[in-house]
């Protein structure tokens, strides 16, 4: 089966969670590039090659969560960009928002995950997370 | 009207089968309901008391297209906010981009392998019957 080795982009500003998913990707195999922006205007100004370098990745797991500008304007900027609106972008959270999960559903999010709190479970997530997006298309 | 999990646009008998009996390996099969047209597929969901968690849908049908049958269901209140797989044999980078700029939430290619494709489709009802946060249940959804 074809694999998709491109890169994967991470929006998310704990350190510990940005661990977790290398270790993840690391102990399942996943070894597409992973580009890490700790914010979301960080994320976009790298998707949009602001400052020089330019990601074009298969996949965006964003945080939820995060100072200045949250998972969901994040979400709604790329969604709103003619340029990255078709990319697929997976909402990660420790919390099960209703509201949110609509939000972000209503802007066509690849996916909608908590963020387990036990560390097998969350390297197992993430591992699974990897694998579906290698196998998928990508624009 | 019945509610299925997953509803599949599928066309072709011989992929039917196989995602039959894929999610009946999986328990999943008395969850999954069969169309075999985009108007079949638009029918059944605007008459549906409740959206299925996942779409699987073909691009290449008779009557109405996979790419239209999207648009379709991303204007409509009772289903813009369900997941859909395109789930299809076509490569075409086109199709890909169309696609998740119609909205949909993620495209995987059938494999020619049937082991493959027995492969794919589990990883698919994994990832969003299994793991993926379902959209929030509406009273006012129509």
């Amino acid at each position: 089966m074809h694999k998709n080795k491109g890169p994967i982009l991470l929006v998310e500003d704990d350190e510990v969670d940005v661990m977790m998913v290398q270790r993840a990707f690391k102990k399942h195999g996943i070894d597409n590039p992973l580009h890490v922006a700790e914010s979301g205007d960080r994320a976009l100004a790298l998707l949009r090659g602001e400052n020089g370098q330019r990601v074009v990745p298969i996949l965006i797991l964003f945080d939820l969560n995060m100072p200045r500008m949250n998972g969901i304007t994040f979400l709604k900027e790329l969604r709103a960009d003619p340029q990255l609106r078709a990319l697929p972008a997976v909402a990660l959270t420790s919390s099960s928002q209703p509201a949110d999960r609509e939000t972000a559903f209503e802007y066509n999010v690849a996916g909608y995950f908590i963020k387990p709190v036990s560390y097998e479970q969350l390297v197992e997530l993430f591992g699974n997370i990897g694998r579906y997006w290698q196998l998928s298309e990508h624009p | 009207m019945d509610n299925a999990t997953i509803l599949l646009v599928e066309d072709d008998p011989n992929d039917e089968e196989l995602i039959l009996r894929t999610l009946r390996s999986m328990g999943l099969h008395e969850r999954a309901t069969v169309t075999r047209n985009g108007r079949e597929a638009l029918d059944y969901l605007f008459h549906a008391q409740r959206p299925p968690r996942l779409i699987l849908l073909d691009l290449k049908l008779p009557k109405m297209g996979g790419l239209e049958v999207l648009q379709a269901l991303r204007v409509d209140n009772r289903t813009r906010l369900t997941p859909v797989v395109v789930f299809t044999s076509s490569i075409e980078q086109t199709d890909v981009m169309t696609s998740y700029d119609l909205g949909a939430n993620s495209y995987v290619r059938k494999p020619v392998d049937y082991r493959e494709f027995s492969d794919a489709l589990k990883q698919i009802a994994g990832y969003w019957l299994n793991l993926n946060m379902p959209v929030p249940d509406r009273h006012d959804r129509h």
